[in-house]
């Protein structure tokens, strides 16, 4: 049991690393990556977050949403399923704005040092994504705390990783019409080639 | 924007002068995923397309009866519900399409595009540019989509639409497929290239630093 967490962990950080492979998350990714010190902060909120929203959204599921999950209440007939996204993005928001009065209240300066990325956490797409590819691939409330936690993770390294070459970018001397966004994108193209490596690991 | 824009405009601009992808970095997430076939892209770009194009028409409605604590709920809840009603959609007239776009229908959700036009624009514009800046945000969100696709596709397996153009090696022709196209990095390095272009032909988007 304990083997197929850690491979599981290990898979969603690299194998299957959320915004290399999955390109998920890609806006805050390419633009909020100029400095690694608001990169890693944007990290540690979205490990948080994702860690908190996966395995809530998997509790959803499998007992109000899933078709025949109502059977507790005496409605064994009733599919929700088509309420999935809605309900989601509900919860998402919801525990975003949660953690952020509960952060605001009680550590401040964690809540000072993470602030203004908060709230952009409720529209990036890894936060979403995780929640579905969870639906999609039937994890088990267990595994959903596993995977949230990683893909959290690799989220956050593909981003410091980032934002540590960009930093170093600076001092290059691209053609005019590269610099900025278009480097970006080759310089991440280049990191998700790197990541693919990973890809034939067997776990 | 202070001077009042033209019909036209509004549904233009968006595809060259102010991509929503190359310039706005708006919705990338699902311009890179969806691109390895025509196929796909064309059912995400018209989703994404009809998406925006109604939230912002739905947001601009309401625009003045919502008080802005509360607007990004409100927001939200008008995209998720088109966003269930375009993924019901897909899934009853092209479940094949519907299986291999995977997550990335409800991902619509949270595409910044949707979210940034209602934002930047539906939210101060009554409501039939708001719609028309919808159509033309997805205009060149499909563009970018397009055309990345059709690279990928074309030179990855040799095929537009699944329809063989390139008779590859493997079925008794001369074109050897580039697998790398099929890899998520080269969606990457096409957008990359796609943007020096748009700047080199248009320098006044060129960044500063």
């Amino acid at each position: 049991m304990f083997e197929h967490y850690l491979s599981l962990f290990v898979k969603s950080i690299f194998i299957e690393n959320m915004a290399l492979a999955f390109f998920l998350g890609m806006c805050t990714f390419l633009g909020v990556s100029k400095r690694v010190e608001t990169a890693i902060g944007l990290g540690i909120a979205v490990v948080v977050v994702q860690a908190i929203t996966v395995p809530v959204n998997n509790l959803i599921y499998t007992n109000v949403l899933k078709e025949g999950a109502l059977s507790w209440v005496g409605l064994p007939d009733v599919d929700l399923s088509f309420l999935g996204y809605i309900t989601y993005i509900g919860v998402i928001a919801a525990i975003v704005q949660i953690l952020e009065m509960f952060l605001d209240k009680f550590v401040p300066s964690l809540y000072n040092a993470l602030g203004i990325f908060l709230p952009l956490i409720t529209v990036n797409c890894a936060i979403m994504g995780g929640s579905l590819f969870m639906v999609e691939r039937n994890y088990t409330f267990g595994e959903s705390v596993v995977y949230g936690f990683g893909s959290g993770i690799g989220w956050a390294l593909a981003i410091i990783a980032l934002a540590g070459i960009r930093e170093r970018l600076k001092y290059s001397n691209p053609p005019k019409a590269l610099r900025g966004l278009g480097l970006t994108f080759i310089t991440a193209g280049l990191m998700a080639m790197a990541f693919m490596l990973f890809s034939g690991i067997q776990l | 924007m202070s001077k009042k824009l033209s019909y036209k405009e509004i549904l233009f601009d968006p595809v060259f002068k102010n991509n929503p992808i190359a310039l706005q970095i708006l919705g990338i997430c699902s311009a890179l995923a969806v691109t390895s076939k025509m196929e796909t892209a064309v059912v995400m770009a018209l989703a994404v397309t009809l998406v925006t194009a109604f939230s912002n028409f739905f947001v601009s409605l309401i625009r003045k009866h919502v008080p802005s604590s509360i607007r990004i709920l409100v927001e939200m809840t008008i995209i998720a519900s088109l966003v269930i009603i375009a993924d019901q959609l897909i899934r009853a007239f092209a479940f094949e399409i519907s299986k291999q776009l995977s997550v990335y229908v409800g991902l619509i959700i949270t595409n910044c595009i949707v979210m940034g036009r209602a934002e930047a624009y539906a939210l101060k514009n009554p409501p039939v540019e708001s719609f028309l800046d919808g159509i033309g945000n997805g205009l060149g969100y499909s563009f970018i989509l397009l055309t990345v696709g059709f690279f990928r596709e074309l030179f990855g397996s040799g095929t537009l639409f699944g329809i063989s153009i390139l008779p590859t090696v493997s079925s008794g022709g001369w074109y050897t497929t580039n697998g790398l196209l099929l890899m998520p990095p080269s969606a990457f390095f096409l957008i990359g290239l796609l943007i020096w272009v748009i700047r080199t032909l248009k320098p006044e988007q060129r960044e500063s630093d």
